[in-house]
C-alpha cells in the first residue's frame, strides 16, 4: 500500500502542482492566522500573569478600592488586625512623561515592608564606590526602574527623568534598578512616603498587600478584615483581583480565534474543491485501479492521504507564517494585538509545542474534511461505469438540500436566543458556522432555481449563453465545488465588513455625543497623576473666548465588596450633546436622590434596570443613587456609571478635574485660545486638543483595533480567489473532450473563453449572491449576539452597500477572469487531440 | 554609618544592616558614607541626664539604642543567654514630608537566643519607619515597639522600683521577660558623656541598667521540625536570670582608625557591675579605651583608656568561616585581673549573607584570676566565678570598614 500510496496518490499532488500549491497556501494561511492570535495572546497573557504575580508576591489578600484610591490611616488599622501577619501598603500611579505619550506605571512601597508580602519588588541601589548611601531607597526623589523600564526609557543609574504630577513636573534620579522584575515588566518602585509627595497624593493609598497568619482559617480572615473597610473598599485574593483584568481580554481573544478558525474552514473548503476536481479529472484513472485489484477502501484510505498531506503541508507552513506573524506583530503592534489592553508589557515570543501541535492536527483536519466527501464519492463509484467516456458529469449531480438548509438555519436563530457560556458566546459562533453550512448546502437548489428562471439572462439567446446556462442547471455541483470557497469567503467578509462599519459609524456618532465641546484640555493621559485644580479651572474659565465650560472627573467604584471595580464619570450631562442613551432620559423630576446613567455593560452584568437604586460609595459613605437611564459606552467593557459633575462634587468633596471641555464664544480663534491656556498652565505639561483631531485619533486607534479583522477580510478574500482560480483551472481541463467537441462543432476558441468565462461569472454570481445573504445573517449574529454577548455593546446595524456592491461585481469579474485565464490551456490544445482521446 | 564607633554601637549596626540588607535597602559599602551631621543634635559635656525623660527616645539626635544582654536560667537548671536591641535612626530624610510614611526615624529591632543545647544562635530581626501606632520610640519614657515586639518601661514609683518588659516573636524563639534594676540608672564617663575616641566630639550619651532581675517565659521551637508545628506548641519555659540594659544616643561618628572592637558588660555576683570597651587598631593595639566599675559599698569609678587592659588568653577558630576569635580574655582594671570564659565557644554570627559581615558576640562567665596582687582575694587553685556578662568582638574575620 505505502508503494502505491506514494506512486499513485501522493505524487498526483505533485503532478498537479498549482492547484496542490494553492490548496496547502489556503490551509497555511488559516493556520497561521489562528496559531499567530494564540501564540500573540498567550505571551501578551504570560506576560501579564507574570506582571500580576509579581506585583503581588506572597500576598494572601489585598485591600483594593477604585482608581482614586483611599484614606491612609486605614493601613495601620489593617496592619494591626491580629488576622494579619504582614502588611504593606502600596500607592501605584501611572505618570506621563511630559512631551510625550508615554506613561511609566510606578509602584510606591514600603522598602522595609516589602521583604514579607512582595520580595521580587525590593529596589537595589546603584552601587557607588566613592560616597555610597545606605538610605538610597528611602529618598524621596530616588526612582528604581525595572530591566524593561530602564530599556524602554534608555536610562541609567544617575539619569535624571522628568515626570508629570497634576500640571507640574518632577525630576527624579535614577536611583537603581529592581532586578527581580522580570524582563517584561516596565515599571518603576519608589519609596511611598517620596511617591505622596511627589504625585500629590499625600494621604493616598490604592492598595494593601497583606500575609495572614497560617493559623487561621482564610475566609474567616478575609471576613474579619472586609468588616473593617469602609465601602467603596474590597477585599480580594490576589487571582481574583487579576482575573477582573484577565477576563475584559478573553471575549477579544475569544473572538480572533474564532474568527481565525472560519478561515480554516475556509481552507477547508479550497481542499474540498480542488479534490473534487481532481478525482473528477482521474475518475477513469480510478477506476482502472480499481478494475487493477485496488480495493474500494485503499482506494479511500489513498485519497484521504492526499487531503492529510495537503493539510499537513498547510499546516507547516502556516506554523511557520504564524510564528513569524507573531514575532511582527510584537515588534509592529504589542501584545495586545492594537487592543490596549496590555500596555507597559513587553512581551516575549516563546514556543508553545501544545498550540503549534493543536493548529497543525487542525490544518490535518481541515484536509482530511476536504478529501472526505470526494473520496467517498470516489469510492462509491463502480469501475465500470466511470471507464464510460464522458461518466465525469455524473460527479456534478447533485440535489438541492432544502430541509437540511431550513434545518440548519432554524438550528441556527434558535441557537442565538441562548445566553453565553462563561461569558464566551459559544453558541453564536455554533449559530455563524451553521449559516456557512446552510448556504453551501443552499447552492445547488438555488442554482436549480435560478436555472429555472434562466438565470434572468435577457441576453442568454446566443449559442454561448445558452451553452452556459445549460451547463450550470445540468451539472449544478459544479456551482458548489466552484462556489463553496466563494460563499464561505465572501460571507465571512461580507459580514466583517457590516459589522465593522456599523460600529465604525457608532463609535462615531458616540464620539459627537460624549465630545459636545470645541475644545478639550487634559492634564495628562494617564488618570492617577494627572488633574487640574479648581484654581486652575477658573483662570482657564477666565480667558477671553470661553463661553462656558465641560469639566470632566474620572474615578472608579466597586458596587460591593468582592465585585470588581466600576468606572465613574462625573461630567455635565445638559447641553450639546448629552449622553448616547439606549434607554431612559436624561431630564430627570424625581429629584429625591440624584440621577445615574450606567453603561449598557453595566446592565447587563449586573440586571439593573432603570428607576431602581444604585449606592455608590462616594467620600468614603454609601451614596444613593437613581437609575435613570442606560447609555452606550465603547471605552469601557467592565461597565460604567455617569453621574452629574455637582452630585459627585457635593457627595465626594473632591474638587479635581481629569479633562476640561471648552465652549468657545462664536468668534473665539481655538489656536488663540490654546496658546492662551498654554501661557497661563505652562507649556508642556497639559495636553489640547480638538474634538475633530481627538475623533480621528480615537479612529484611527479603532482601525487599528480592527486591523486584524481587516487582515483576516482580505485572507479570506483571496482564499475565495483562489478557489475559483483553481477550480476552473481543473475544469477546463477535464472538460477538454467536451471543448474538442464543440470545437469540431465550430466554435472557435475564443468562444470556448467565453463559454468558460461566463460560466465562472455566472457560478461565482451565484456564490457571492449566496454569500452575500449569509454573510448578512452573520453580521446579524455578529452584532446582536455575539458582540452583544462579548462587550456588552449594541451598535445601529449599518450596511456598507456601495462597498459590498464594488467588492461583488469584483468577486465576479475577477471569477470570470479567473476562469478564462486558467482554461487558457484547455483553449489550446488541440481540438482532434482533445477529441480522439476518448477513441 | 559608624564604624568602630564604640563596642555597643558594632552589633546594633549590624543588626540594623543585616535587617536594612535583607530589606535590599543597602549595600554594605554604602554603611560607611558620613552624611552631613549638622542636622542633629551634637554631644556635649554640658548637658546633664534627667529622668525618666531621658529613658525615652532622643529624635534628634542621630542614633540611639536600648540594649539588654544577659543569662537565663530554665526550671532544669539549662543556662541560655539572650540579646535584645532596639535601634533609632534618624535619616534626614522627610523633614518637610507631610506623608504620614515619611522615613524620618527608622527603628530596628535584633533578638537572639545562645543555647548551648543547640549548635547556633538563634536570631531574628525587624526594621519599620516610625509609624504609630504601628511601630514608635516615646520621648517621654522608655516605650519602644515594631509591630508586637516591644519593649517598655512601667515605673513603680520611685526610679529604683520600676520594671521593664520585653516581648519578642520571631519564628524559631519568643520570649516575654519582665526587668527589674537593683538601681537606678549608672551613667557611664562624665556623668553620662561618653568619650569614645581622643577627640572629644566623638562621644554619645550613655547610662546602664545592671544587674536586672528577670523573670518570664522562654519558649523554643525545635529546629528541623518544619515551620508547621509553630511557637503554639511548643513548651513555655519559666526563666530567670541576670541582665544588663544600655541606653545611649549620639550623633558623631569615628574616623576610620581601628579594625574592630571589643566590650563586655558584667553582672558580678557580689552586686556590683563592670562595662569595659577598648577599639583596637590593625596592629591590635588600642586606640582608646573606657569602662565604669561598680563595686558594693564603693564609689563608682569611670575608667580611662589607660586603666584597663584587655590580654587575649586562648583562641577558637571556627570551622565554618576558619576566622580565629580570642574567646577567652584577661581583664586588668588596676589590681583587679578576671579572666573571661564564653559560655560556648560558637558564638559566632555569620551574617554574610546579609550584612557581609562576620562576628562573635555572646554570654561569658567571669572568673577571678588566682594570680591577683590584692591580699583580699584568696589564692585558689580554680578560679571562682564572681560575675557573668557579655562579650562583644568584631573585626576578626576582616576589617569592619564597613562598619
Amino acid at each position: 500500500m505505502t508503494t502505491i500510496l506514494r506512486h499513485i496518490f501522493l505524487a498526483n499532488l505533485w503532478r498537479r502542482r498549482l492547484p496542490t500549491a494553492l490548496s496547502v497556501l489556503a490551509i497555511a494561511l488559516g493556520v497561521a492566522l489562528g496559531l499567530a492570535v494564540q501564540l500573540i495572546h498567550r505571551g501578551a497573557l504570560d506576560e501579564f500573569e507574570r506582571g500580576v504575580r509579581l506585583l503581588n508576591g506572597q500576598a494572601d489578600l489585598q485591600v483594593l478600592a477604585g482608581a482614586s484610591g483611599f484614606d491612609d490611616s486605614l493601613y495601620a488599622r489593617i496592619a494591626q488586625l491580629p488576622e494579619v501577619a504582614a502588611a504593606s501598603p502600596v500607592l501605584e500611579l501611572s505618570a506621563r512623561l511630559p512631551g510625550s505619550r508615554e506613561t511609566l506605571r510606578i509602584l510606591g512601597v514600603d522598602v522595609l515592608r516589602l521583604g514579607a508580602v512582595n520580595p521580587s519588588l525590593i529596589p537595589e541601589p546603584a552601587s557607588a564606590e566613592d560616597a555610597p548611601d545606605l538610605l538610597a531607597t528611602l529618598r524621596e526623589d530616588a526612582l528604581f526602574l525595572s530591566p524593561a523600564a530602564a530599556k524602554r526609557l534608555a536610562l541609567k543609574p544617575g539619569d535624571t527623568l522628568t515626570l508629570q504630577a497634576g500640571t507640574e513636573e518632577r525630576q527624579l534620579r535614577i536611583a537603581g534598578r529592581v532586578p527581580a522584575a522580570g524582563v517584561g515588566q516596565a515599571l518603576a518602585v519608589m519609596d511611598i512616603a517620596g511617591a505622596q509627595l511627589q504625585f500629590s497624593r499625600i494621604g493616598v493609598l490604592t492598595r494593601i498587600d497583606l500575609r495572614l497568619r497560617d493559623d487561621r482559617p482564610p475566609a474567616q480572615a478575609r471576613d474579619a478584615i472586609a468588616a473593617q473597610l469602609p465601602p467603596g473598599l474590597t477585599v480580594l485574593p490576589p487571582a481574583q483581583a487579576a482575573n477582573e483584568s484577565l477576563g475584559l481580554t478573553r471575549a477579544y481573544r475569544v473572538n480572533l480565534t474564532m474568527l481565525a478558525t472560519i478561515a480554516l474552514l475556509t481552507g477547508g473548503f479550497l481542499v474540498f474543491s480542488t479534490q473534487w476536481l481532481a478525482v473528477v479529472r482521474r475518475r477513469q484513472e480510478l477506476a482502472f485501479l480499481r478494475a487493477l485489484g485496488l480495493t474500494r477502501a485503499e482506494l479511500w484510505r489513498g485519497l484521504l492521504a492526499e487531503g492529510a498531506l495537503l493539510g499537513l503541508l498547510g499546516g507547516f507552513i502556516g506554523a511557520v507564517l504564524a510564528y513569524l506573524l507573531a514575532a511582527l506583530a510584537f515588534a509592529a503592534v504589542g501584545g495586545d494585538l492594537g487592543a490596549g489592553f496590555f500596555r507597559g508589557l513587553s512581551p516575549q515570543l516563546s514556543w508553545q509545542w501544545l498550540a503549534t501541535l493543536i493548529y497543525l492536527a487542525l490544518g490535518v483536519a481541515a484536509g482530511l474534511a476536504g478529501a472526505w466527501l470526494p473520496a467517498r464519492e470516489a469510492a462509491r463509484t463502480a469501475p465500470a461505469q466511470a471507464l464510460k467516456a464522458g461518466d465525469e458529469a455524473e460527479a456534478y449531480r447533485a440535489r438541492p438540500h432544502w430541509v437540511a438548509t431550513l434545518g440548519s438555519l432554524l438550528l441556527a436563530a434558535l441557537l442565538c436566543i441562548l445566553p453565553p457560556l462563561w461569558g464566551i458566546p459559544v453558541f453564536g459562533y455554533l449559530a455563524v458556522l451553521l449559516i456557512l453550512l446552510a448556504a453551501i448546502l443552499a447552492l445547488p437548489g438555488v442554482t436549480q432555481v435560478l436555472g429555472g428562471l434562466r438565470f434572468g439572462l435577457a441576453f442568454a439567446t446566443g449559442p454561448i449563453p445558452q451553452l452556459a446556462q445549460a451547463r450550470l442547471t445540468a451539472a449544478p455541483g459544479q456551482t458548489v465545488v466552484a462556489g463553496a470557497g466563494v460563499v464561505a469567503s465572501v460571507a465571512l467578509a461580507a459580514s466583517m465588513a457590516v459589522m465593522v462599519d456599523s460600529f465604525r459609524g457608532s463609535v462615531d456618532d458616540w464620539l459627537t455625543r460624549m465630545l459636545p465641546a470645541d475644545l478639550y484640555l487634559r492634564a495628562s493621559d494617564s488618570s492617577a497623576s494627572g488633574f487640574l485644580a479648581p484654581e486652575q479651572i477658573a483662570q482657564v474659565r477666565a480667558l477671553p473666548g470661553v463661553r462656558d465650560i465641560y469639566p470632566v472627573r474620572f474615578d472608579s467604584v466597586r458596587l460591593e465588596a468582592g465585585a470588581p471595580a466600576i468606572s465613574l464619570i462625573a461630567r455635565r450631562i445638559d447641553g450639546a450633546g448629552g449622553l448616547p442613551l439606549v434607554a431612559g432620559h436624561l431630564q430627570v423630576t424625581d429629584t429625591d436622590r440624584p440621577p445615574a446613567w450606567i453603561s449598557e455593560a453595566l446592565a447587563d452584568q449586573r440586571a439593573l434596570h432603570i428607576g431602581e437604586r444604585l449606592e455608590l460609595p462616594l467620600g468614603g459613605d454609601l451614596q444613593s443613587f437613581i437609575i435613570a437611564g442606560i447609555w452606550r459606552d465603547y471605552a469601557r467593557q467592565h461597565g460604567s456609571i455617569v453621574i452629574r459633575m455637582d452630585d459627585y462634587r457635593a457627595l465626594s468633596g473632591d474638587a479635581l478635574t481629569n479633562d476640561l471641555g471648552l465652549m468657545l464664544t462664536p468668534n473665539a480663534e481655538p489656536e488663540m485660545l490654546m496658546q492662551a491656556i498654554r501661557d497661563t498652565l505652562g507649556e508642556s505639561v497639559s495636553e489640547m486638543i480638538l474634538p475633530g483631531d481627538l475623533r480621528a485619533m480615537i479612529l484611527t486607534i479603532f482601525d487599528r483595533t480592527f486591523l486584524v479583522t481587516y487582515l483576516m477580510e482580505g485572507i479570506a478574500v483571496l482564499i475565495g480567489l483562489f478557489g475559483i482560480a483553481t477550480t476552473f483551472a481543473a475544469l477546463a481541463s477535464s472538460r477538454r473532450k467536451e471543448f474538442g467537441i464543440l470545437r469540431h462543432l465550430g466554435l472557435r476558441r475564443r468562444d470556448i473563453g467565453r463559454l468558460l468565462g461566463l460560466e465562472a461569472a455566472l457560478g461565482a454570481l451565484l456564490a457571492v449572491i449566496v454569500g452575500l445573504v449569509a454573510g448578512g445573517g452573520i453580521a446579524w449574529v455578529l452584532i446582536e449576539v455575539i458582540n452583544r454577548q462579548s462587550f456588552h455593546w449594541s451598535m445601529d446595524l449599518a450596511v456598507p452597500g456601495g462597498l459590498l456592491a464594488v467588492f461583488a461585481s469584483a468577486m465576479v469579474l475577477l471569477a470570470a477572469g479567473a476562469a478564462r485565464f486558467a482554461g487558457a490551456q484547455a483553449m489550446r490544445q488541440d481540438a482532434v487531440l482533445a477529441v480522439r482521446e476518448d477513441w | 554609618m559608624t564604624r568602630h564607633r564604640h563596642p555597643r554601637l558594632p552589633h546594633l549596626l549590624t543588626a540594623l544592616l543585616t535587617t536594612l540588607l535583607t530589606a535590599g535597602i543597602l549595600t554594605l559599602p554604602g554603611l560607611a558614607a558620613a552624611t552631613d551631621v549638622g542636622n542633629f543634635a551634637p554631644v556635649t559635656p554640658d548637658r546633664a541626664l534627667s529622668f525618666p525623660r531621658d529613658f525615652g527616645a532622643h529624635p534628634d539626635y542621630r542614633t540611639e539604642w536600648w540594649y539588654i544582654t544577659g543569662w537565663l536560667t530554665d526550671a532544669q537548671g539549662r543556662e541560655r543567654g539572650f540579646q535584645v536591641t532596639f535601634f533609632r535612626s534618624a535619616t534626614g530624610i522627610g523633614a518637610d514630608n507631610p506623608s504620614r510614611f515619611a522615613p524620618r526615624q527608622l527603628l530596628l529591632a535584633h533578638a537572639a537566643i545562645a543555647d548551648p543545647g543547640s549548635d547556633h544562635l538563634r536570631h531574628a530581626e525587624r526594621a519599620a519607619r516610625v509609624l504609630p501606632p504601628l511601630t514608635g520610640a516615646e520621648p517621654t519614657d522608655t516605650q519602644v515597639w515594631i509591630g508586637d515586639w516591644t519593649l517598655r518601661r512601667t515605673p513603680n514609683g520611685g526610679s529604683s522600683e520600676d520594671t521593664y518588659r520585653t516581648r519578642i516573636e520571631a519564628d524559631d524563639f519568643a520570649f516575654d521577660l519582665t526587668l527589674t534594676p537593683a538601681g537606678p540608672p549608672v551613667l557611664n564617663g562624665q556623668a553620662g558623656f561618653s568619650q569614645k575616641s581622643p577627640n572629644p566630639q566623638d562621644a554619645s550619651h550613655y547610662y546602664s541598667r545592671p544587674q536586672l532581675e528577670v523573670t518570664g517565659e522562654l519558649r523554643l521551637v525545635a529546629t528541623g521540625n518544619g515551620s508547621e508545628k509553630g511557637k503554639g506548641n511548643s513548651p513555655a519555659h519559666r526563666v530567670t536570670g541576670r541582665a544588663w540594659l544600655d541606653h545611649e544616643w549620639s550623633t558623631a561618628y569615628l574616623p576610620e582608625q581601628a579594625q574592630g572592637w571589643d566590650w563586655i558588660g558584667i553582672n558580678l555576683h557580689d552586686g556590683g557591675s563592670l562595662m569595659a570597651y577598648r577599639m583596637r587598631r590593625a596592629d591590635d593595639s588600642t586606640l582608646w579605651a573606657g569602662g565604669t566599675l561598680l563595686r558594693p559599698g564603693q564609689p563608682k569609678r569611670v575608667l580611662g583608656p589607660d586603666e584597663i587592659c584587655f590580654t587575649p588568653r586562648r583562641h577558637w577558630q571556627s570551622p565554618r568561616t576558619g576566622t580565629r576569635y580570642p574567646v577567652e580574655w584577661t581583664l586588668e582594671i588596676d589590681d583587679l585581673r578576671l579572666r573571661l570564659r564564653p559560655l560556648m565557644d560558637d558564638q559566632e554570627l555569620d551574617s554574610r549573607r546579609s550584612t557581609q559581615t562576620i562576628y562573635w558576640e555572646g554570654a561569658v562567665r567571669v572568673l577571678k584570676e588566682g594570680a591577683a596582687q590584692d591580699s583580699a582575694v584568696e589564692t585558689k587553685p580554680e578560679p571562682t566565678e564572681i560575675g557573668r556578662g557579655y562579650l562583644e568582638m568584631t573585626g576578626y574575620w576582616q576589617r569592619q570598614s564597613s562598619l
